[in-house]
């Protein structure tokens, strides 16, 4: 594949940004999650 | 369900899982079944994540807009439809970065340049800041609806730009190539597994999208609650402290 560095590095750099922010999405909302009750989680 | 789930409900898993797979087959397809471009060689592969990304984005401020509608027009302003319209646009800023960074590589390929300030490019960065100033101004003091309110009249306004976004190609003379698959008279004509690879890939990214705002949403709701809870405790305080019953 020609300009596979480019290519891939698009891909490679979408992933890792929409995993970064999805990971932190998960950690944040499971470390509030800890400390609620039932009530403020509607979805449970 | 385990006590703490997260934001997690066996709906969110199973789109999750749905979600993994359509993009291991989008890799499969963007990088090795799909034919490479005439023109453009290898290069096209970076369409199939440069386009569904500002695809993305366009929808999420879209959504941002109507939430913002939604909220501004109700007797019974309810701050869930702020909370969806926040994490709508924090998602749509991720990906307008992801195809301005995308676009770029792919323009370095093709046109030689990292940047020119084009049309199409000038306006998406513009549109970039525009709601990076929104989500800053979600963040400014005050109340949960004194933020909704502004925010949902700035999110009115931004969403103007889109069209302008959009309809650039053909406003001005612009680098940017025109439209090549939402006009049936386009100059550029897509083979049937690179339309489809397209087409995967917008599926798949409007689906992670879907899935990021779920969560991104409750976790908003979590941090409202929080928020409130803290005021509640320093307003009990102040009025220990002042002897009011």
């Amino acid at each position: 594949m020609d300009h596979a560095a480019f290519i891939l590095g698009s891909w490679i750099g979408t992933a890792v940004a929409v995993i970064a922010y999805a990971a932190w999405v998960l950690r944040r909302g499971r470390a509030l999650s800890k400390h609620a009750s039932t009530e403020e989680k509607p979805w449970t | 369900m385990t006590p703490n789930s997260g934001t997690g409900t066996s709906a969110t898993r199973r789109l999750g899982v749905l979600v993994i797979v359509l993009v291991i087959s989008l890799a499969l397809f963007g990088l090795q079944f799909s034919a490479e471009d005439v023109v453009q060689g290898s290069t096209v592969r970076i369409m199939y994540v440069h386009v569904p990304s500002i695809w993305t984005a366009y929808i999420a401020f879209f959504l941002t807009a109507v939430c913002s509608g939604v909220y501004l027009s109700r007797r019974q302003r309810s701050l869930a439809w702020d909370r969806v319209a926040g994490a709508s646009a924090e998602i749509g800023v991720l990906f307008v970065a992801v195809s301005l960074v995308t676009g770029s590589l792919w323009g370095r390929l093709t046109w030689g340049t990292y940047w020119v300030w084009d049309a199409r490019l000038t306006s998406t960065a513009f549109l970039f800041i525009t709601y990076v100033g929104y989500l800053a101004v979600r963040r400014l003091d005050g109340t949960h609806r004194q933020r909704a309110r502004r925010s949902s009249v700035m999110a009115l306004l931004a969403v103007l730009e889109i069209p302008l976004v959009h309809f650039s190609v053909n406003l001005w003379r612009s680098l940017h190539q025109d439209a090549s698959v939402a006009d049936p008279n386009a100059k550029v004509k897509l083979d049937g597994l690179m339309l489809f690879s397209l087409f995967l890939g917008l599926v798949t990214f409007t689906l992670l999208f879907v899935w990021l705002v779920l969560h991104r949403q409750r976790t908003m709701l979590l941090e409202d609650s929080f928020a409130d809870r803290g005021l509640d405790v320093a307003i009990a305080e102040r009025r220990n402290e002042a002897g009011v019953q």
